[in-house]
């Protein structure tokens, strides 16, 4: 019955705001289009509105400017992202900012006041010659450079001895497998799931006895995936149930897991956690998180790579993460090491 | 016409009514209902998204058992985003914008006495009424409506199992949305039949006013794109009810392997996006007409590059139609196949920055009549400019991968083309409303909507961009599980503020338009002083539109502030009806 009485003064509000109207007898006689006073104000007013989107733009790229993601790539390919990024949004800012201005400067001019006079100007072929050419020539530079950007980053197959690393998502969490001393995954499909074997791995395929499922490790709480830092990684991309997407923004890196499928994402992480906390952008982002948690009254955290879904996937799509930790290839070895192959935990 | 005599009925004026003005503000007003019930949800999951553990008891009024305490669950949250994409994208500003503005205007700016056929008329919009009244029903049932987004990607969306908005809810939901899809390709037939088979004498082609040409293309890409998704949803069908595996394979779920094999969701994307980005331009294509014609009205001067503007409607309605690929770069589909998408997707800035500049033009050295439809218009240049331009970025695949399906995709297409075919849907509201009812809509309560929700737009949207660059995925019901985003709370709330001012100043709205219809000051024939033929016709509505006959069409719809020889206007007043003859010594444009 509450909801009937929010609508109830939600219709007292539609009823209220016209006879306020009334009240304060606005309503005008004759004039049907606009008059000089209401072009003048309007005019004026949108200048206000151009000033408030600048103000947004401004208060958005320096006062919000700490909770970006950081401007460190960890990943070598996400650098050639950030490159292409930072050309093509430095290209919207100016372009935006310019063609704001014309058009709220012109509707400003020449708001109709003073008998002005418009002019008749129907066509002109030198105009729409240009902004059909030059929109034309900056297109196609961002069209080229883009493609070589995709293609650089899509392209693995000139990876020398590349980790291959299986990402099995499922309602709602993540698990792993890594290809072992062969290098190679064993076949897997969800009718093997059975009691622990929870990513459906073929024993019957030589090469699975070798591949390393990850578990959560001694001392530990949740599960870490750790890569070794400048060899690139191959991920093989599963899904047991719905569509997934396996987002890590801080390499710039997403592909969708797909049922009935096995996708393919590949980078090469080229800075340790370690290192990442030490990123002033890094240290910045954190420093405010931790000001706000300790209002809240919550522990301080630091930094740690994340896995995220990113694709609708149920009820708690919104919590379905996985730690990563980005090692130097001697330690990421180390730790291999101290993990069970299938063989042995059998 | 051979009812024009006929004596009508309170049912057949009012309800089954056959002519197209009537059907125009039914369509009009069920998307005005839609709409509020669409924009109510996305306050509510503002609020949550503001506010994630905070209890309020509007929630808890609205969503019942879903917001027990105040606080909406997790499920709920994922229902309300995927009705509220839903309702806005295909009931407000496809059957809402098209259906009402194609109704009303097709007829009376090529002059022709009604549709081609005003039974097929009538029948789409009671089809479409039908799905509105299911899709709404669905809100209703105990597990909930459909909660897969608004893209319904399976397997999600065929498994009740995985969620329980995939129950019953997502039934409705295909039901409502296979009757919605019959009923725009009723509709879109008729537009296209009508546009090319009943111009009035003289109406060229080349001189009809460029809300018809995006109308007309609007309705050819909806009856391409259309069948498409309902091929679409009918095997989604047959998948959840008759155990076929089109989109379904190999899926372990609650505890036991399902018999589906062989299938591919990858697929049911690529028939859903062939319908899912021509549906964008179906969105904005109409937009882009009544935009075209209200800038040259109130700027007394003709819309600049007639034909650029014929040739760019064209033009993004061919692109439109192959580059459906752009929202499935990361989706597994192979890399080449994104190259080739990528290059079409940025081929349509090209089109786009021509409008936009063609619009600019049309302004400069105008006399600019700021009337609140005006207003509307020139925010929809801004807008579609601002979203359109993270075009470059959402296109580009490479920089698709990092920003796919976070915060700075909603900004992106919120700006671009729900902020903007909004306000050209207000735009036309305010611009034919005398049109539609005789009389005039209150001009001040007008200026405060604009402004109100011109600032809420920006202000919802803008900093938007920010959250997704920081990495926030959408649909996220809420962000506490992962502290790099605490500190976009700030952002949040602020967002919240303007989404909740800019709801709420649809209040004003509401209040002009409803009581504008019957307590609204008397409209004059031609009050905005326009060019066009709907302009021509008695202010009191009949069948057949024009008492007499047809008017003839001598000239184009924009001869605004024309000079004759002597640099004196011609006739002594800035603007010259389609149905004037050419003068002696005028130069027909």
């Amino acid at each position: 019955m509450k909801a009937l009485f929010f609508i109830i003064i939600f219709v007292v509000l539609i009823v209220a705001s016209w006879q306020f109207v009334k009240l304060l007898g606005l309503t005008k006689v004759d004039d049907q289009t606009a008059t000089e006073k209401e072009n003048n104000i309007n005019g004026w007013l949108m200048l206000g509105l151009m000033a408030f989107i600048y103000g947004l733009m401004l208060n958005s790229l320096i006062g919000h400017k700490d909770v970006l993601l950081p401007q460190l790539s960890a990943s070598a390919e996400g650098h050639h992202i950030d490159v292409l990024f930072k050309l093509t949004m430095g290209l919207i800012l100016v372009v935006q900012f310019i063609i704001q201005f014309i058009l709220f400067f012109f509707t400003f001019k020449y708001r109709g006041i003073h008998n002005r006079k418009a002019y008749f100007f129907a066509d002109s072929h030198k105009l729409e010659t240009i902004w059909t050419v030059i929109p034309t020539i900056v297109l196609s530079g961002l069209i080229i450079y883009g493609l070589w950007t995709w293609n650089h980053v899509m392209d693995s197959s000139d990876a020398e001895n590349p980790l291959i690393v299986e990402l099995y998502a499922k309602q709602f969490q993540w698990e792993a497998r890594y290809a072992g001393a062969d290098n190679e995954l064993g076949n897997a499909n969800v009718r093997f799931i059975e009691g622990l074997n929870t990513m459906g791995v073929d024993f019957s395929d030589k090469n699975a006895s070798d591949d390393v499922p990850l578990t959560v490790g001694e001392g530990k709480f949740v599960k870490e995936l750790h890569l070794p830092k400048d060899r690139k990684v191959i991920f093989k991309l599963r899904s047991q149930d719905v569509l997934h997407s396996a987002y890590m923004p801080h390499f710039r890196a997403q592909m969708n897991c797909v049922p009935g499928m096995v996708t393919e994402m590949a980078f090469t992480p080229s800075v340790t956690t370690a290192e990442m906390r030490l990123d002033k952008d890094t240290q910045a982002k954190f420093k405010h998180i931790n000001v706000l948690r300790k209002e809240k009254g919550e522990e301080e955290v630091e930094f740690d790579y994340l896995l995220l879904c990113n694709k609708i996937c149920g009820s708690s799509h919104y919590n379905m993460q996985l730690k990563i930790v980005v090692d130097e290839e001697p330690d990421f070895n180390k730790w291999l090491a101290t993990q069970k192959t299938f063989a042995q935990t059998k | 016409m051979s009812d024009h005599h006929h004596k009508e009925t309170f049912v057949t004026k009012y309800i089954f009514s056959q002519d197209h003005k009537m059907i125009s503000k039914q369509y009009l007003i069920t998307g005005i209902i839609m709409g509020v019930i669409g924009v109510f949800m996305s306050m509510l999951f503002r609020l949550q998204l503001a506010y994630p553990e905070q209890s309020f008891s509007i929630i808890e009024a609205f969503l019942g058992r879903a917001g027990e305490g105040g606080v909406m669950t997790p499920d709920m949250y994922l229902s309300l985003v995927t009705i509220h994409g839903t309702i806005m994208v295909f009931f407000v500003l496809t059957a809402g914008l098209s259906g009402t503005f194609s109704n009303l205007l097709i007829p009376l700016q090529i002059g022709a006495r009604d549709m081609a056929s005003g039974f097929l008329n009538m029948v789409s919009y009671w089809l479409f009424f039908l799905s509105s009244v299911i899709m709404v029903a669905s809100l209703f049932i105990e597990t909930g409506p459909a909660s897969a987004g608004w893209t319904i990607y399976p397997p999600l969306s065929a498994l009740p199992q995985a969620i329980a908005g995939s129950g019953l809810g997502m039934t409705l939901w295909l039901i409502s949305m296979a009757i919605f899809i019959a009923s725009s390709l009723l509709g879109a037939l008729n537009y296209i039949v009508t546009v090319l088979n009943l111009r009035t004498k003289g109406m060229k082609m080349t001189r009809l006013p460029l809300t018809i040409w995006a109308f007309f293309v609007t309705a050819i890409i909806g009856v391409v794109s259309f069948p498409v998704l309902l091929s679409a949803a009918l095997l989604l069908i047959f998948d959840r009810s008759f155990g076929t595996s089109f989109y379904l394979s190999d899926i372990y779920l609650a505890g036991e392997v399902l018999h589906y094999k062989g299938g591919s969701p990858v697929l049911f994307e690529h028939l859903f996006w062939f319908l899912g980005h021509p549906e964008v331009y179906i969105v904005i294509l109409p937009a882009m007409g009544i935009v075209s014609e209200v800038l040259a009205v109130n700027s007394r001067k003709p819309i600049f590059g007639y034909r650029a503007m014929i040739i760019s409607i064209i033009a993004i309605a061919f692109l439109s139609t192959i580059v459906w690929g752009h929202h499935m770069f990361v989706t597994g589909m192979n890399p080449f196949l994104g190259s080739v998408f990528t290059f079409t997707t940025l081929l349509i800035a090209i089109p786009s920055a021509v409008k936009s500049f063609n619009w600019i033009t049309t302004i400069w050295k105008g006399n600019i009549q700021m009337n609140p439809a005006m207003l509307y218009s020139i925010g929809f240049v801004s807008t579609f400019i601002t979203g359109g331009l993270t075009g470059l970025i959402l296109g580009d695949s490479a920089l698709d991968i990092n920003v796919h399906d976070t915060y700075f995709v909603i900004a992106h297409f919120h700006l671009v083309m729900g902020v903007s075919a909004i306000f050209g849907m207000f735009a036309g509201v305010y611009h034919w409303f005398p049109k539609m009812y005789g009389r005039m809509m209150n001009k001040d309560l007008g200026y405060l909507h604009f402004w109100l929700t011109a600032i809420a737009a920006y202000g919802v949207f803008f900093p938007m961009h920010f959250v997704g660059l920081a990495g926030l995925p959408r649909r996220y019901y809420n962000n506490t599980a992962f502290p790099i985003f605490d500190d976009l709370a700030d952002i949040n709330k602020l967002m919240t503020v303007f989404a909740i001012i800019g709801g709420l100043a649809q209040i004003i709205f509401l209040a002009n338009f409803f009581f504008s219809i019957s307590k609204g000051k008397k409209a004059s024939k031609n009050p905005w002083k326009a060019n066009t033929l709907e302009w021509t016709t008695p202010i009191e509505h009949m069948h057949g539109n024009w008492p007499g006959e047809i008017p003839a069409v001598h000239r184009w719809a924009y001869d605004y502030s024309k000079l004759d020889e002597n640099g004196e206007l011609w006739g002594g007043q800035d603007f010259t009806l389609q149905t004037v003859p050419i003068r002696n010594g005028e130069e027909e444009f």
